[in-house]
């Protein structure tokens, strides 16, 4: 386990570079010049070498690209800044920092209605192979896939205010302030996102269960004279959960990819309506401190589930 | 007439890799009704997207001003927007538009795909290495953080979009045809081959390539389901092809959302089109997997890699 555990550390190492430098190239690998882009789509101000110069610097563009991107790295790194907004002029780390809590809290509460949905419906599913009930279930689950969030989450605003005259609460309040309040705004969201990702759950335990059930020890079980349940959620459930277990880890990205669209349907505060806001205002700082610390985020959370992962089984571990 | 030459044509395309294609049309009927059926819609958007010229009634943005939010009917099937323009006829050009990005798209992602694919999964060693930690940082981000950021920087717009998708899920697919190049790699015959002096591109082009060519077909279907997906959640949020553009994404967000309560049809239509296509293509992409490439059923096995199994038999 140790020696595992620091073979993913290191690991981990040139994958943090690459992210880094995925996101600084990104904003410098403009066709063109950045600062002409933003001085004709955004009022930056006038088109002059006083505005160009003041852009440069706070762009940090007036030095060679190494030097640049040393410099912003070791800021991040050694004084964990982000530099500032070019509008606010607030410290991007701040402004990440107001929204991040929204967007974890949608993240948690879709992910864990997406288990609690989705692994009851693939045991079952597995368990009456090619009945109604798993054809029902497998219908669901690619319908899942197939909707786009995006329209759910349009719909469901839209319908009941015709039909009803109401519509989903968007008054957003800390959930320590008011955890009643914030659960109504937060439940509608998170419900659609969980939807859509609980088809993939869903899928996956269903084929983990079948692969698990027709195994020796299982036969085994059933030989003993086990009852169904016992067979299913003691012998079975724990080996076929395992691989699920990494899934949450390849599923944490699509929740912020998600968020990004159900926060804007529904007017939360998050990380991505403020990926967004940056977005159309061309606030460069605050792009790539997003991207970034997202990027990080996945990347760490991905590591805790691979060690997780390696814990739960030890095929993994010494493979 | 022309149905001859139809046939004519249908018969000498089939002759020579016959049985094969024949065969797998058959199979797919037969064993997966469900599968053929996403093919029929599959099909059908094919069909309306190359044809749209013929199937719309009116041009793409053509306007009645008097008729405007004219609810579906006998004289606007889907109704009309603000402008007047006829959902129907918008509909049937945005498949087309919707056929043109998923396949340039998916073509550019599924050559990235091949290229880093079987030279990674080939050659191995620290240049594998080097990018497989490349694949992880950027997969590390979520598609939709990567298209928005990147559209932010190339500014909205149809190649834009094309360029950003498919350089996205070119990376990340790349994994799936590694993982089978290293598989296939392992076999006795690309050994013997090697060990009689075959030069490295020519295994890979005569040896390698065509054994990987089952998850190479998979991976395109169920990209180009994606690939609609992605562009319809970015033309969505604004981002993506802009209007007066048909994108199914655009119409149900700039139309459908602000008007939403007037014409609640205009957003409720283009959300159907998006789900029923991409429904389709992906029960039509699962019924190929597994008829073509017993090995990738149940995706779940993919994450375990070939890598280990690899370093064992040396």
């Amino acid at each position: 386990m140790y020696s595992y555990l620091v073979r993913r550390l290191i690991a981990l190492v040139p994958t943090l570079l690459f992210a880094s430098m995925i996101v600084f190239s990104v904003v410098r690998l403009v066709p063109g010049d950045i600062i002409d882009l933003m001085l004709s789509e955004s009022d930056f101000g006038a088109d002059t070498v006083e505005t160009r110069a003041e852009l440069e610097k706070a762009l940090g563009l007036d030095k060679p690209i190494y030097v640049q991107y040393f410099e912003w790295i070791g800021g991040i790194l050694f004084r964990f800044d982000f530099g500032n907004s070019l509008w606010q002029n607030t410290p991007v780390i701040d402004d990440i920092a107001e929204r991040m809590p929204y967007t974890i809290e949608l993240g948690v509460l879709s992910l864990l209605i997406a288990l609690l949905v989705a692994i009851p419906i693939g045991i079952y599913s597995a368990v009456r192979q090619e009945t109604i009930g798993d054809y029902a279930g497998r219908t669901v689950s690619i319908l899942g896939l197939a909707v786009p969030s995006f329209w759910i989450g349009t719909m469901v605003v839209i319908l009941p205010a015709i039909w009803w005259g109401w519509s989903p609460p968007t008054e957003v309040v800390p959930f320590f302030e008011d955890p009643v309040a914030n659960l109504q705004v937060f439940i509608i969201p998170s419900l659609i996102l969980g939807f859509s990702l609980s088809a993939v759950t869903m899928r996956m335990t269903r084929t983990m269960m079948l692969e698990v059930l027709r195994q020796d020890y299982v036969r085994t079980a059933w030989a003993k004279g086990l009852t169904e349940r016992v067979v299913v959620l003691r012998h079975a459930l724990k080996n076929a959960l395992i691989p699920v277990v990494t899934l949450i880890g390849l599923l944490v990205p699509f929740l912020f990819g998600g968020a990004v669209i159900i926060e804007q349907i529904f007017t939360i505060p998050g990380m991505g309506q403020l990926l967004l806001d940056s977005v159309s205002t061309r606030d460069y700082p605050l792009i790539t401190g997003i991207t970034l610390i997202i990027g990080f985020l996945i990347i760490v959370l991905n590591l805790v589930i691979d060690l997780c992962y390696a814990y739960l089984d030890p095929k993994v571990r010494y493979g | 007439m022309a149905d001859t030459t139809v046939a004519q044509a249908g018969v000498i395309k089939t002759r020579r890799p016959r049985g094969f294609l024949l065969d797998l049309l058959v199979r797919l009927v037969r064993e997966k009704p469900l599968g053929a059926f996403g093919g029929v819609i599959f099909l059908a958007l094919l069909i309306t997207g190359v044809f749209a010229d013929f199937i719309a009634i009116d041009k793409v943005n053509e306007i009645h001003p008097i008729d405007r939010f004219t609810p579906p009917g006998s004289e606007y099937w889907l109704g009309t927007d603000q402008l007047g323009r006829d959902i129907y006829s918008r509909m049937v050009y945005g498949a087309r538009l919707s056929l043109i990005v998923a396949f340039s798209a998916t073509t550019l992602s599924i050559v990235i795909s091949v290229v880093l694919g079987l030279t990674t999964g080939f050659f191995g060693g620290r240049f594998d290495m080097l990018v497989q930690r490349f694949v992880d940082a950027w997969m590390s981000f979520p598609d939709l953080v990567i298209l928005i950021v990147a559209v932010s920087v190339l500014g909205p717009g149809m190649w834009q979009v094309i360029f950003v998708l498919g350089l996205l899920l070119g990376i990340a697919g790349s994994r799936i045809i590694r993982g089978a190049v290293i598989s296939v790699r392992e076999n006795v015959y690309v050994q013997a081959t090697e060990s009689i002096g075959t030069p490295a591109w020519r295994v890979l082009l005569k040896h390698i390539l065509p054994n990987v060519m089952a998850p190479i077909i998979v991976l395109f279907t169920t990209r180009l389901a994606a690939v609609i997906l992605a562009e319809s959640g970015l033309s969505f949020l604004g981002l993506g092809i802009p209007p007066p553009a048909p994108s199914w994404g655009g119409m149900l967000s700039i139309d459908g959302r602000s008007y939403m309560f007037q014409a609640p049809w205009l957003a409720v239509i283009p959300g159907i089109a998006i789900t029923v296509v991409v429904y389709g293509i992906n029960i039509f992409g699962d019924a190929l997997r597994d008829l073509l490439d017993p090995r990738m059923r149940g995706g779940g096995m993919s994450y375990k890699g070939g890598g280990v199994k690899r370093r064992s038999a040396k």
